[in-house]
């Protein structure tokens, strides 16, 4: 199979992933057990207005003309309307999607970059006290849900030493910016940004750490290895431009997962540091029943990591001219 | 010769039952002594599981203060938010509950949920990852797909909203973890099966006639067992985050004290800014559990992968 078939092969199957992901959010949102609007919308409704919503939302239809309804919503990029705000979900949830962006991927690039160049050196010391160290470290760090980091993190630096904010996107007072730009380019986001990508750093560096020390202990042992070795070069060079770069593979892949651990993780970092993004959004949604904003706030997270599951395995046979496609 | 000893051996003269389980026992703690025998960290995680199995059993009973009681004052006024002392360990909480006794009472929680989900989920996964493995062709094609959909659900989302949907109750926590957690224990027990069924073994079993069943899981499984305790360990690490966390953002079981939950009520108390003895017990709690399952899985680790069983 060539590279072209496998590419297509691959899209096929992301679009069964999605239209599956998209069916089991309208088995689990709309065809929950019970009465929807007892479940989902505010109490102290009268019964005109309950029936209002049932119309709105379509339930009173058969389940099947439901679906048929959520699926063409769906392909025109409607979420429908949040009980909470009033507002389109999308129009809500647009800024925040970005702000969660912001916020995770800083988080995953700073996870990649100290844990892949950490467990580099882990593999290279390997045997010595400093590995045993960085490996319990690691492991310390895996071990510690984001809230509990979040907690430390927050204790030390803003409540004991008063160095960052302890919560938030901006200072009180401040204007939102108008334009995208501005908005995410001002030293008073990068301020608030600071803790929260540190505590979520802290807990995703642990898995390539770890992984990337694991491959490094079988690239070590290799020949050309010792070749490198016997051309003289640095130990720095050998470690960093010819030994990580061939056990980065595994890394790589596995890249995909963290994503979908960060998108997890941002409703319990977001709620810890009041960030104003798409994962508080959620854990309010469910909070406030307002189930078309946590349905479009599931989908646009379950979007991202089927995305990235997607690109990492083009990078994959991208990165390893040896894979076969299978 | 004590009696017992007597029955047993006068059972075993009766069949070879006995003696044949006796052997098994003996096996499996020998390769468990084999594996753990010189390596500190694998023990340092035995011993913590092992002081955690005690508190989470015996909690209730061991507890110097009923933990939902109001501790009060001598004047009847509650003692909210106290320090640690001689009488309270660790202080009290905000209502004036004794945090010591909800620590150890915590521990329940999270190895329920952590032994049980991890039990449910690598049962599926291996399952899983066998049959699609062993079978190919189509049932391989259905299986992997489900794994992807499944590895496409944002972890934690989708747990908060079904244990939403089926109500909070530590069942519901369990169920709808190990619902997601079986998807990594079915992609490494595949590939694993898929190397041992080109295996001479698996062909001369085959030759003889044994059928697809008996090859599967009486000569495929026990090569794969290791990996799958592997996973297993792994899948309690993560078990017992994935309830922390649904119990830190408050849809944890009610009726049950948590160290999520604990952490929960904290931070919606306002007190982690000053109440570190309320905070820290609880989040250590949470690491040293997690870090007793990873540790016992690094030492799980060298078994299914010699590679890494040298110079450590």
């Amino acid at each position: 199979m060539g590279l072209r078939e496998y590419v297509v092969r691959r899209i096929f199957q992301l679009v069964i992933t999605y239209w599956a992901f998209i069916t089991l959010l309208f088995v689990l949102f709309r065809a929950a057990p019970g009465d929807p609007t007892s479940m989902f919308v505010m109490d102290g409704m009268d019964e005109e207005s309950r029936q209002e919503i049932i119309a709105d939302l379509g339930l009173d239809q058969p389940l099947y003309l439901q679906y048929v309804d959520y699926m063409g919503q769906l392909l025109s990029g409607s979420f429908g309307v949040s009980f909470r705000y009033r507002e389109p979900v999308w129009d809500v949830l647009v800024i925040k999607f970005w702000n969660t962006i912001f916020l995770m991927g800083a988080a995953v690039i700073c996870a990649y970059v100290i844990g892949v160049l950490a467990g580099a050196l882990l593999g290279w010391w390997r045997g010595k006290r400093a590995e045993r160290v960085g490996i319990v470290a690691g492991l310390m760090a895996r071990s510690s849900p984001e809230f509990w980091t979040s907690i430390i993190v927050l204790s030390v630096f803003a409540f004991w030493l008063g160095w960052l904010p302890s919560g938030g996107m901006r200072s009180i007072g401040a204007e939102m910016a108008p334009s995208f730009s501005a908005r995410y380019l001002s030293t008073d986001f990068v301020y608030h940004l600071v803790l929260p990508v540190m505590a979520a750093t802290i807990y995703y560096m642990a898995t390539p750490l770890l992984l990337m020390r694991n491959t490094m202990l079988d690239v070590l042992k290799a020949d050309f290895i010792e070749i490198k070795k016997a051309e003289g070069l640095s130990e720095l060079t050998i470690l960093y431009k010819h030994a990580a770069r061939n056990s980065i593979l595994p890394v790589v892949t596995m890249a995909a997962i963290v994503t979908g651990t960060a998108m997890g993780g941002s409703l319990v970092i977001e709620t810890v540091f009041n960030w104003p993004g798409m994962g508080r959004e959620m854990v309010e949604a469910i909070n406030y029943n307002d189930y078309p904003m946590a349905m479009g706030a599931f989908f646009l997270m379950g979007s991202v990591v089927i995305i990235m599951n997607f690109v990492a395995d083009l990078l994959y046979v991208y990165l390893d001219p040896r894979v076969e496609y299978k | 010769m004590s009696r017992e000893t007597q029955g047993i051996d006068s059972m075993a003269s009766d069949d070879g039952a006995t003696e044949r389980i006796r052997a098994l026992a003996v096996r499996t703690w020998r390769t468990f002594v084999d594996v753990f025998e010189g390596d500190r960290m694998g023990q340092i995680g035995l011993a913590l599981l092992l002081i955690f199995a005690l508190m989470g059993m015996f909690g209730p009973w061991i507890t110097p203060h009923d933990p939902t009681e109001i501790n009060r004052d001598d004047d009847g006024s509650a003692l909210r938010l106290e320090a640690p002392s001689t009488d309270h360990y660790f202080g009290t909480t905000n209502m004036g509950r004794d945090v010591f006794s909800q620590v150890i009472v915590g521990a329940r929680a999270s190895l329920i949920v952590g032994t049980i989900a991890a039990l449910i989920a690598v049962t599926i996964g291996t399952n899983i990852g066998l049959i699609s493995a062993y079978y190919g062709g189509w049932t391989e094609d259905v299986l992997m797909r489900i794994t992807d959909i499944a590895y496409a659900l944002p972890f934690l989302p989708f747990v908060i909203v079904l244990v939403f949907l089926l109500g909070p109750s530590i069942w519901s926590i369990i169920i709808v973890i190990a619902l997601l957690l079986w998807r990594s224990t079915a992609r490494v027990v595949r590939s694993q099966v898929l190397s041992h069924k080109e295996r001479p073994y698996v062909e001369s079993a085959r030759a003889v006639g044994a059928s697809d069943l008996r090859i599967m899981y009486l000569h495929i499984l026990p090569n794969v067992l290791p990996l799958a305790f592997l996973y297993a360990a792994f899948s309690v690490a993560w078990a017992v985050i994935a309830e922390a966390n649904v119990s830190f953002l408050g849809f944890g079981d009610p009726t049950m004290i948590s160290w999520g939950q604990m952490l929960f009520e904290a931070y919606t108390a306002d007190a982690i800014r000053f109440a570190w003895w309320w905070v820290v017990p609880p989040g250590v709690s949470i690491m040293l559990l997690v870090m007793a399952a990873f540790f016992i899985g690094r030492t799980l680790e060298r078994v299914t992968n010699p590679e890494l069983r040298h110079a450590e």
